[in-house]
């Protein structure tokens, strides 16, 4: 042992659970989202286990229901939403900007600790009977008919709305207030930009989510009737709330996936991102306009023709920015010295598949062919490409690229480079079929069907088995090194980030003097010196 | 070399902390803002939807309890703002004496509406635990009374929190008055006016439908 570092500053287990180090905080999040990231895995194993075949030979129909149920709610709001802000973000986010941490260490903590906790009373639930009403708890089937663990359900995930709130809120106060000195906006890195793009979606959308969540279990648990329409109540305004959260929820999932590929992109081109503050400013707008786009989900639950346009309209509207950030990570590539290292090929994967997710996207917002597609595994298949294919591929992507400082450990090239290639191919061969199966019109959350969809359901279990087992892998090469790899220098990838110009692992406080800035966040091109005064 | 400082490592200096809390504070309160703008969309839909009835609901409310508990909450406010301005003067005991009257004011409003409450309850108003309305309208009285106790519950819950942050505070004013102190009783005192903010909107949603002329 040489220097001290925060993973050897003090070995209690005080140390670890009552920390305020966002390090250590990240680690801690790891820690409990790997353990989420496979039990809902798990459900999506036993899910494509019983579609293999068109009869029911796993599971019953309500079974299925609750199956399905468990998959979502785990992968939505103890997977997805927290997966980058939380680990990578929480680890990253003040070492990129030069500070020694975030803005509340103890809020930071606390969100931790609700996040267990609403983890803790959803698990419960899952494991106590199940719910089976879908992720979307919609009424009036959540509030009147069901009848599994709805309430306890609805209070784990209005429990971890609180833990993204308060992360949220740390991230945009600590970008405004903690940049280094000579940090301005315009030299942020770009994965900053959209974590900040994603925190403001966290603080302004989930607590509607909390006030809809506390209207279903009111009515629930009294029975007045507040989506019934027995007594006026509308369910379309449980629809509206919902999608009003869950929309903008899906640009918390995929923005900062977004933000690590502008970091992966430009390292392992070594060149500037083409058109920076287009990317920087389309963050910002795909959080704003995503707001105004949850009516594209109730194309066919009743709601006006005129309001179905303008939705429509704007949901195309949303494309714009994405769009505009495929084009220029495409001509960042352009004529850049690109390398072929694991974390590129997971960027390169997100490119095609946020590309495909993307464009089958539009085909869902219009709405012809929506009245087609709904509720069909095409809709499965295309949030699938973006919520996988995107935001998981991103996540694997950050989690190498920043694995040696993280843990000062280098992990086995070969290996992970074997992993991204089959997770590509694993991922495609589950979902495409899926697109081909909705477009045929197969229905999502039946447990049969009929026999002439039963080869594509084979390929995508087949598929299924492949990205299980490829996605299994990074859990034994990331856990070899941690005790076996080669020691990693500060600066593995030569990249000049404020992130890199501290030891790997860093210290306790990061830096030991406060970093300074003169330019802008990808000085790849020329020859790369690290800033005179923080060498 | 970060040991021994007044303020946290990831800060400059305490006025740099002191900033930061308050901006913390602001974005807190956008959270907020969605919160109880989401209950209040749900309110006008049925408003909308059901606009006799929610007058006649309306009109079954006690608006002079609901009058008062306005007065009360703003005068609350005028007196945690006092407290603000006293600690910024240095003068520490009239601050804690301004937010001892504060907490005073916002138990009673507590209070008022738990006999507000429990008259509701002898009226057979509360859905869900008894209530028995007769006539054509009674559904869309109901779904008045839903949002009337939700919204008002919420906002009690908020009352207490804010209680219990203005009772810390005084305590903490009442032993040192750092600039750490009214930092931190500046942004609680935002916080009180938020809750008294909302208030406003829910006294004009919940007392006046109804009552204004014929």
């Amino acid at each position: 042992m040489s220097e001290i570092d925060y993973l050897n500053a003090s070995y209690t287990l005080r140390s670890w659970f009552l920390t305020t180090d966002h390090k250590r905080i990240a680690i801690l999040f790891f820690a409990s989202l790997t353990v989420f990231f496979f039990i809902g895995g798990a459900a999506a194993t036993l899910i494509r286990i019983e579609l293999a075949t068109p009869q029911a030979d796993l599971v019953s129909a309500d079974g299925y229901n609750r199956l399905f149920t468990m998959h979502g709610v785990i992968m939505v709001w103890f997977f997805l939403i927290p997966s980058i802000p939380n680990t990578l973000g929480n680890f990253i986010v003040p070492l990129m900007i030069g500070a020694r941490d975030l803005a509340f260490p103890r809020l930071n903590l606390a969100s931790w600790y609700l996040f267990m906790l609403g983890g803790t009373v959803t698990l419960f639930a899952i494991f106590a009977g199940g719910i089976d009403t879908g992720w979307t708890f919609y009424t009036p089937f959540s509030t009147l008919y069901s009848n599994s663990y709805v309430l306890v359900a609805v209070s784990g995930v209005f429990i971890v709305g609180f833990s993204s709130i308060l992360t949220g809120l740390n991230f945009i106060v600590t970008i405004h207030r903690l940049r280094a000195p000579g940090l301005t906006w315009y030299r942020l890195p770009l994965f900053i930009w959209s974590l900040y793009a994603t925190s403001v979606i966290l603080v302004l959308a989930t607590p509607v989510l909390a006030i809809t969540l506390v209207l279903l279990a009111a009515e629930r648990f009294f029975g007045v009737g507040i989506f019934d329409p027995r007594i006026g109540g509308d369910p379309l305004l449980f629809q509206h709330l919902f999608w009003f959260y869950s929309h903008p929820a899906v640009y918390i999932m995929i923005l900062p996936g977004m933000g690590v590929v502008n970091e992966l992109i430009s390292c392992f081109s070594r060149k500037e991102i083409f058109g920076y503050k287009f990317v920087a400013w389309a963050s910002l707008a795909i959080a704003a306009v995503g707001f105004l786009v949850w009516g594209h989900h109730m194309f066919v639950s009743g709601q006006s023709l005129l309001a179905s346009l303008v939705f429509s309209f704007m949901s195309f509207i949303v494309a714009v920015p994405s769009a505009i950030k495929v084009f220029n990570w495409t001509a960042t590539l352009h004529k850049g010295s690109i390398r072929f290292d694991a974390p590129m090929l997971y960027a390169l994967a997100f490119i095609g598949l946020f590309t495909i997710g993307g464009l089958t996207g539009l085909f869902l917002a219009c709405l012809a062919y929506d009245v087609h597609a709904t509720d069909t595994y095409f809709v499965v298949a295309h949030f699938h490409y973006i919520m996988v294919g995107g935001m998981v591929t991103a996540y694997f992507g950050g989690l190498h690229y920043w694995w040696p400082k993280i843990t000062g450990r280098l992990y086995s090239e070969g290996w992970a480079r074997a992993a991204a290639i089959l997770i590509f191919f694993g991922f495609n061969l589950t979902f495409f079929p899926q697109f081909v199966l909705g477009a045929e019109g197969m229905p999502r959350r039946y447990h049969v069907y009929p026999p002439e969809f039963q080869v594509w359901n084979v390929l995508s279990s087949g598929g299924a088995t492949i990205l299980a087992a490829a996605y299994l892998l990074p859990l034994f090469y990331l856990g070899y090194s941690l005790f076996f790899g080669a020691r990693a220098s500060a600066n593995p990838w030569n990249a000049p980030g404020l992130e890199w110009q501290t030891a790997s692992p860093p210290p306790e406080f990061n830096f030991a003097t406060q970093p300074m800035v003169t330019r802008g966040p990808y000085q790849y091109s020329t020859d790369f010196e690290p800033e005179p005064q923080n060498a | 070399m970060l040991k021994g400082r007044a303020f946290a490592p990831q800060f400059a200096s305490s006025r740099h902390r002191d900033e930061t809390a308050e901006l913390g504070m602001w974005v807190f309160i956008a959270t907020e803002v969605l919160l109880f703008g989401g209950l209040l969309l749900g309110y006008f839909v049925y408003r909308h939807a059901n606009p006799l009835a929610f007058a006649e609901a309306s009109r079954h409310t006690d608006i002079v309890i609901g009058a008062a508990n306005t007065a009360i909450l703003l005068t609350s406010s005028f007196l945690v703002a006092c407290a603000v301005d006293a600690l910024r003067a240095n003068a520490r005991s009239a601050s804690v004496a301004l937010l001892a009257g504060a907490i005073v004011l916002g138990a009673s409003f507590l209070g008022l509406k738990g006999i507000e409450y429990a008259d509701e309850y002898r009226e057979h108003l509360i859905p869900g635990i008894d209530f028995v309305f007769d006539g054509a309208l009674a559904n869309g009285v109901q779904l008045f009374f839903v949002f009337y106790f939700v919204s008002t519950a919420i906002h009690g819950v908020h009352m207490l929190i804010g209680i219990g942050v203005l009772a810390t505070l005084a305590l903490l004013v009442h032993k040192s008055g750092s600039t750490r102190r009214r930092a931190a009783l500046h942004s609680a005192a935002l916080y009180w006016h938020f809750v008294d903010v909302v208030w406003i909107f829910l006294f004009a949603l919940i007392y006046l439908p109804g009552r204004s002329g014929g």
